[in-house]
């Protein structure tokens, strides 16, 4: 059985039933998960023929009415239209801008740390945030930023400067969210680049400073096209997810006075369909969203093929 | 090997950031902690700092005094020791099967498991489903039927992939071990590294969600720790109701306060054990990260 190419003839002249009967238990290990993603995201794929329909739960799927794109033209002619699409795409720009290449420094600076105990704890130090839950990360905005008694205001009063109510400012709005974000995630984020820079062989480094390399000559020609292959592999993946921008920070940031540049396409989505029952128009702009997606995923993938023949599928 | 020049200063200005940085993470998360059980006036005034002044307990003292703390953060417990065991016994056997060449189909199962990341059928359909299946209002909806992840499937079917040696299961089958008992018996003690770190990672995951019990738990009586704190933190919903001789100020404070400390005891459960899984939490990022 050792001998690789001696099965693969053996195997091939196995009849479909005998193949069938030897996977059998392996379609038992399977059939949990198997079951579980059918019902909970097959059925709801299904679903979303509501967003042609003008679904009511009193006639379910099969006896509503089929409007074809009224619900989504409806909401490509509202007020609303513009506004959740901009706010969706600054947020999730912002972002990547912002969280993608500074996780990628983080790494390169730490992966210059000398001293191992100083290194230990710097690390343990920024992964620390990523574990704090949404919820309390976003008490802890609030808390820090209020503009009575936060520790943003009483340190601007010691300065005495007093500092404006960022929580009720739409032009504030965006950086909150994405700096805050960059506080609990950079240091998360870099660890699977500092894995990439650690198979880097010492050797090369010892060579780059023999032929009198400077450290930023050394980033440049060995840890940065180390990172490349797991820097561009992760930009797919959050290119992908372009206009799916997580709905519970943004859901918990928001208020009445910042909501000109908190809504986004998924909390419009929760207060049109279960708040507002509205369950077609939901659908069907959650359906745009993750067409959206998709098409940009599928985008960013081929340039990224085509330029770095590095891609995902 | 000795720095010169430029590449010292450099190296000097790294540890200056480091440095500055541990102190901007850091300092917010110690304010809390110190905030807590400070003076609710001394720390509305900003007179807080670096050390707790006038130890008060008031805070902890007001939020244990609701029932409601009591049985949410049981629930959560709940949530998650089910939920993880859940998570385990449907995620892992999937990543074995998967790892396995001689499966018939492999490539149009791997399609069947890796959709969902990508497309969903949204907020609405999802909850019609699980409405469907009378799921509504109920304990299991939080530990069941989300509890399926491609991507631990994919980290489990990593590992299994690039450690167990194919030849064991040659041996195996020579001496007559059906697939599943060899699962059972050899994969799962020799995969422990794995376990380890899906387990906590969906632990983690289940120990800080709210939005499924947001969407599908109305009864107070099922609500998980988070939700509470979303009154507390978020929306500023008041506890505390007006004891007789507490001014409105006062009662203000001790709803600072109790802001504080609801961090503190949601938070410090995985905070204390964080360092000593660190290493685990770190491993899953690079079995995660390994290219086929």
């Amino acid at each position: 059985m050792s001998d690789g190419a001696g099965t693969k003839v053996v195997k091939k002249k196995q009849s479909f039933g005998v193949r069938f009967k030897k996977s059998l238990p392996i379609y038992i290990l399977l059939l949990p998960s198997a079951v579980l993603l059918f019902c909970f995201a097959y059925l709801p794929l299904g679903g979303l023929v509501m967003a042609f329909q003008d679904f009511s739960p009193a006639k379910g799927i099969f006896g509503s009415p089929f409007v074809g794109f009224k619900h989504f033209i409806q909401y490509f002619k509202s007020y609303q239209f513009p506004i959740t699409l901009k706010n969706t795409l600054i947020l999730s720009v912002y972002g990547m801008i912002v969280g993608f290449p500074l996780p990628i420094a983080l790494a390169i600076m730490c992966n210059q740390m000398k001293e191992k105990m100083f290194k230990k704890v710097f690390q343990v130090t920024t992964y620390l945030p990523h574990f704090i839950s949404t919820m309390v990360m976003c008490g802890l905005i609030l808390i820090i930023l209020s503009p009575n008694n936060g520790l943003i205001a009483n340190i601007g009063r010691l300065f005495g400067l007093e500092m404006p109510n960022l929580m009720a400012s739409e032009g504030a709005f965006k950086h909150v969210y994405v700096w805050s974000d960059i506080w609990q995630h950079i240091g998360w984020d870099s660890i699977i680049y500092l894995a990439a820079l650690s198979a880097v062989d010492p050797t090369y480094y010892e060579a780059a400073t023999i032929d009198g390399a400077t450290t930023m000559q050394k980033v440049r020609y060995i840890d940065i096209p180390m990172i490349l292959p797991t820097a561009m592999v992760l930009l797919i993946m959050r290119a992908g997810s372009i206009l799916g921008i997580g709905f519970e920070k943004v859901y918990l940031l928001q208020n009445i006075q910042n909501s000109g540049a908190s809504e986004i396409i998924s909390t419009y989505v929760y207060k049109m369909g279960l708040q507002g029952a509205q369950y077609s128009l939901a659908t069907a702009i959650g359906l745009f969203n993750t067409v959206v997606n998709v098409i940009v995923l599928l985008g960013v993938n081929w340039v990224s093929k085509k330029t770095t023949e590095t891609s995902l599928l | 090997m000795k720095l010169k020049g430029k590449d010292k200063r450099l190296n000097i200005l790294f540890y200056v950031i480091a440095i500055l940085m541990m102190i901007v993470i850091i300092y917010p998360l110690w304010f809390v902690v110190i905030a807590s059980f400070s003076n609710p006036a001394d720390v509305t005034s900003g007179k807080v700092w670096l050390w707790p002044k006038k130890i008060d307990f008031a805070g902890y003292r007001e939020l244990f005094k609701q029932a409601q703390i009591w049985k949410s953060y049981l629930n959560t417990i709940l949530y998650t020791v089910i939920g993880t065991a859940i998570a385990l016994a449907v995620n892992i056997p999937a990543g074995y099967a998967l790892s396995r060449k001689d499966l018939l189909g492999r490539k149009i199962i791997n399609v069947f498991y890796l959709i969902p990341m990508f497309v969903n059928g949204g907020l609405i359909a999802t909850y019609f489903v699980v409405k469907s299946f009378g799921l509504l209002d109920s304990f299991w909806v939080m530990v069941v039927p989300f509890s399926v992840s491609t991507y631990n499937i994919i980290v489990a079917r990593t590992f299994f992939k690039n450690t167990i040696p194919e030849s064991l299961w040659e041996a195996a089958q020579i001496d007559g071990c059906g697939t599943i008992r060899y699962f059972f018996q050899f994969v799962i003690p020799l995969s422990k590294a794995v376990l380890a770190v899906i387990g906590l990672w969906t632990a983690v995951g289940l120990w800080n969600s709210w939005f499924n019990a947001l969407i599908y738990i109305q009864n107070e009586d099922l609500q998980p720790l988070q939700l509470l704190l979303r009154r507390i933190l978020i929306t500023n919903q008041s506890l505390l109701g007006a004891a007789t001789g507490t001014t409105a100020q006062e009662l203000r404070q001790l709803s600072d306060m109790m802001k504080y400390c609801s961090i503190v005891v949601s938070t410090l459960p995985i905070m204390v054990l964080y360092p000593f899984l660190q290493k685990y939490f770190n491993q899953g990022v690079m079995i995660g990260a390994v290219k086929e």
